[in-house]
C-alpha cells in the first residue's frame, strides 16, 4: 500500500465524519502540519491510533517524531489541522487539560524532579492527586503507597525510594520517568525513546513493561533502536521528513525499499 | 538541645529561647536598652517578610523583586491607621473626620480650623479601624500579587524576565507613592504617630509589647509556612521549581501554584510591614526603592534559600552585622555586604543554613563511623 492510499484509508475514519472512527480511534489527527520558520516539521494528512493498541513510530533523525508528540500533548500548537482524542477536538487545549483528559507523556531525556525523592516523585503522578483538598495531606493513602512500592519494585527502584532523584543514574531516572507515567495511568501514553541510554538488560525490562500496558492502555512508542522495536512486536509507522512513509509489521518494513532509502539514503 | 536537630527545629527553639526569654531577661535586668529591643523587633518584622520571599523564591524558584513593595504596602496600611490616630488633636474636615497631620507638608492651619477643600481622602477612611487595617494590610498586597501573578505566570513570564517585571512594578509603586497629589504624603511618608489601639507608642512598655507581638507573629508564620511546605503542596512547589514544564504534562497548572504562593508571600510581606511601621515610627516610599528589593533578596540568599530557617537567619544576621558595623565602622558596611553576597553565591550557595546542615551531617557521619 502506498502512502496516498494509506492516508486516504485513515481519512475515512475521521471523527468529524465517521462515528465508528470517533469510537474506535483513541487518537486521530487530521491535516496536521507544524511549520517552523518555513520548514514543515510535520505534515500528516490523516493518521490515528486505535484503543488498546501499542504503536511504534520510527523514522530517521528530524523525521518529526518528537514534534508529533508535542502536537498531541499540547506542547506545540499545530500550524493547521486538528487533533482528536476520544473523538473530541483537543487542538487548542492547555497541556494540563490535555493531561487530565488522559494523555501522559515521557520526554526523550527523562525528566524527574531532582530535589524530591523517588517516592515523592511517584506521589506527584498519582491519579486524582490534583484536587485541592489532597494538597494539604502529608502523604499517600496506604493503597496508593502499596501501588507505588509495587511499581518501584518492578523497576528495581524500591531500595532507592528515599533517595533524591538527582542521585539516580541515567537508567534509573529513565525508569522513574516511565514508572511515573505508568502510575498516572493515562488512557494514552506517549513514550519518547524509552530505551535511550539503557543497557540491553534494562531495555528488555522496559519492553516487557510497555507490553504489559497494552491490554488496558493505548501506547505510542517512539524509538530508534531496531532491536527494541522487534521486541515490542507491534504495528509500526514510519515517518520521514514529517510525512507518513509506510506502516506495517517491522519485518515487512525493513524489506521496504522506500524505508531503507529513508534510513540509509542520505 | 540544639545538636543534631534539623534547622527548622533549632530555629523555633532559638526564637523561643533568645526571643521570649533571653532578650526580655536582658532588658529587665537593664543590660540592653529599650532601643535595642525596638531595633530587634524591627529586624523580626523583616524576617517575616523574608520568609514570604523564601516561599516564592526558595521553594517555587521565582525570583521576585516585589517583596519590598508588598512590605511597604503593609507598612503604609498601618501608617495610615497610625496617622489617623496621631498628630495634633482637634482638626476635623467638613464631614467630621480628623485630618491626619502628615497629609500636609507643613501643617498650615490653626487647631480647630480646616478649610472646606481639605478633606480626608476616601481611601484613607477604611484605615481608621484597626481590624480593617490589619485585614487590608495583608489582603491588598495579596491581591496585587495575585493580579501580577495571574498575568505574569499565565503568560509564562519566567526567570530573569519576571524579576525585571517585578522590579519595574516596584519602581512604578515608588513613583506613585512619591507623588504629592496622590494624597499619600509624597516623599515625606507617613509620620507623627502617637498611639496604637489607644496605647502611647513612645512608652517603653508599648515598645516592648510590639517587640513581643512581632516575635509571636514570626514564630506563628514560621510554623505555618513550615507546615505548608511539609504537605504535598510543598512538594508540588519544589516540583514547579525543578521542572515546571514536565509538571504540566502530569495535569498540574504551575501558574496556579505560583500565583497562590506569590500572593501568600505578598501577604506575609504586608504583615512584616505592618509590624515594622509602629516600631520605626515612619514609613516612606524609600522602602520601595531598588535598594530594598535587593536587600530582601540578599537576606534570603545569605541565610540560605529554600530553607525557612535560612530566611529568618539571614534577615536577623545580616541586619545585626549591619547594625554593628554602621555604628563601629560605617565605611566598611557596603563592602562587607557585597562580600557577603558574592561569598554566598560563589562559596556556599545554600547559605548559612546550608553550612549548618553540612556541619551537622559531617558530625553525624563521624559518629556513625565511630559507632
Amino acid at each position: 500500500m502506498n502512502t496516498t492510499e494509506l492516508i486516504a484509508e485513515y481519512r475515512e475514519f475521521s471523527p468529524r465524519i465517521n462515528r465508528i472512527g470517533a469510537r474506535d480511534f483513541l487518537l486521530f489527527v487530521e491535516d496536521l502540519t507544524a511549520v517552523f520558520d518555513g520548514f514543515k516539521a510535520v505534515d500528516i494528512g490523516a493518521w490515528g491510533v486505535k484503543r488498546n493498541e501499542l504503536r511504534v513510530v520510527i523514522g530517521p533523525n528530524g523525521a518529526g517524531k518528537t514534534t508529533l508528540c508535542d502536537l498531541v500533548s499540547g506542547k506545540t500548537r499545530p500550524t493547521t489541522g486538528t487533533v482528536f482524542f476520544e473523538g473530541d477536538d483537543i487542538t487548542n487545549e492547555l497541556e494540563a487539560d490535555i493531561a487530565l483528559r488522559g494523555i501522559g507523556r515521557k520526554f526523550q531525556t527523562p525528566r524527574v524532579y531532582d530535589s524530591l525523592t523517588t517516592f515523592e516523585n511517584m506521589e506527584l503522578a498519582l491519579p486524582g492527586s490534583r484536587k485541592v483538598r489532597r494538597f494539604f495531606g502529608r502523604s499517600a493513602s496506604s493503597a496508593e503507597n502499596e501501588k507505588i512500592v509495587q511499581i518501584l519494585e518492578r523497576v528495581r527502584l524500591k531500595d532507592d525510594r528515599h533517595t533524591e532523584a538527582k542521585h539516580l543514574s541515567h537508567g534509573q531516572r529513565q525508569w522513574l520517568a516511565i514508572s511515573m507515567l505508568i502510575l498516572s495511568s493515562p488512557k494514552l501514553l506517549l513514550v519518547d525513546e524509552p530505551a535511550a541510554g539503557l543497557t540491553d538488560l534494562e531495555t528488555e525490562l522496559t519492553a516487557e513493561l510497555l507490553l504489559e500496558l497494552k491490554d488496558e492502555h493505548t501506547v505510542i512508542v517512539i524509538e530508534h533502536d531496531m532491536d527494541f522495536v522487534r521486541q515490542l512486536d507491534s504495528k509500526v509507522t514510519v515517518l520521514n521528513e514529517g510525512r507518513i512513509l509506510a506502516e506495517g509489521d517491522i519485518n515487512e518494513l525493513t524489506a521496504n525499499e522506500e524505508v531503507i532509502e529513508a534510513y540509509l539514503g542520505r | 538541645m540544639f545538636r543534631d536537630k534539623p534547622n527548622h527545629v533549632r530555629c523555633v527553639w532559638a526564637l523561643f529561647l533568645f526571643g521570649l526569654i533571653g532578650i526580655p531577661a536582658l532588658y529587665f535586668s537593664g543590660t540592653i536598652s529599650i532601643d535595642t529591643v525596638n531595633m530587634l523587633g524591627r529586624y523580626l518584622a523583616f524576617a517575616i517578610a523574608a520568609i514570604g520571599l523564601d516561599l516564592i523564591w526558595g521553594y517555587c524558584g521565582v525570583l521576585s523583586l516585589c517583596q519590598a513593595l508588598f512590605f511597604a504596602l503593609g507598612g503604609y496600611a498601618m501608617g495610615m491607621y497610625l496617622a489617623h490616630h496621631g498628630g495634633p488633636e482637634g482638626i476635623v474636615d467638613k464631614d467630621g473626620w480628623k485630618l491626619p497631620a502628615c497629609l500636609f507638608v507643613v501643617y498650615p492651619y490653626e487647631v480647630g480650623e480646616a478649610p472646606g477643600d481639605a478633606m480626608v481622602p476616601w481611601f484613607w477612611k477604611p484605615f481608621f479601624s484597626l481590624p480593617l487595617t490589619v485585614l487590608l494590610g495583608m489582603a491588598l498586597p495579596g491581591v496585587v500579587a495575585a493580579v501580577i501573578g495571574y498575568f505574569g505566570f499565565r503568560s509564562r513570564v519566567r526567570g530573569v524576565y519576571f524579576a525585571i517585571l517585578t522590579q519595574a512594578i516596584t519602581v512604578a509603586g515608588w513613583l506613585v507613592f512619591c507623588m504629592n497629589n496622590m494624597k499619600l504624603c509624597g516623599t515625606n511618608g507617613l509620620t507623627r504617630f502617637n498611639t496604637i489601639a489607644g496605647f502611647e507608642l513612645s512608652s517603653h512598655g508599648v515598645k516592648f509589647g510590639l517587640y513581643l507581638l512581632t516575635l509571636v507573629c514570626l514564630i506563628g508564620v514560621f510554623c505555618f509556612c513550615r507546615f505548608l511546605v511539609s504537605t504535598r503542596l510543598g512538594r508540588v512547589l519544589v516540583a514547579v521549581r525543578d521542572d515546571e514544564t514536565n509538571l504540566r504534562f502530569f495535569g498540574y497548572k504551575p501558574y496556579m501554584f505560583k500565583m497562590f504562593v506569590f500572593a501568600l508571600a505578598a501577604a506575609l510581606g504586608g504583615l512584616g510591614g505592618m509590624l515594622y511601621t509602629p516600631q520605626m515610627g515612619i514609613i516612606t516610599p524609600e522602602y520601595m526603592t531598588a535598594k530594598w528589593s535587593i536587600l530582601f533578596v540578599i537576606w534570603v540568599a545569605v541565610g540560605g534559600r529554600g530553607t525557612l530557617s535560612g530566611a529568618v537567619l539571614g534577615a536577623l544576621g545580616v541586619n545585626l552585622v549591619y547594625n554593628f558595623l554602621t555604628t563601629s565602622w560605617p565605611e566598611a558596611w557596603p563592602f562587607v555586604q557585597g562580600l557577603l553576597f558574592v561569598g554566598v553565591v560563589l562559596l556556599f550557595p545554600k547559605g548559612i543554613a546550608g553550612l549548618l546542615d553540612l556541619i551537622r551531617f559531617k558530625r553525624l557521619a563521624k559518629r556513625n563511623v565511630e559507632a
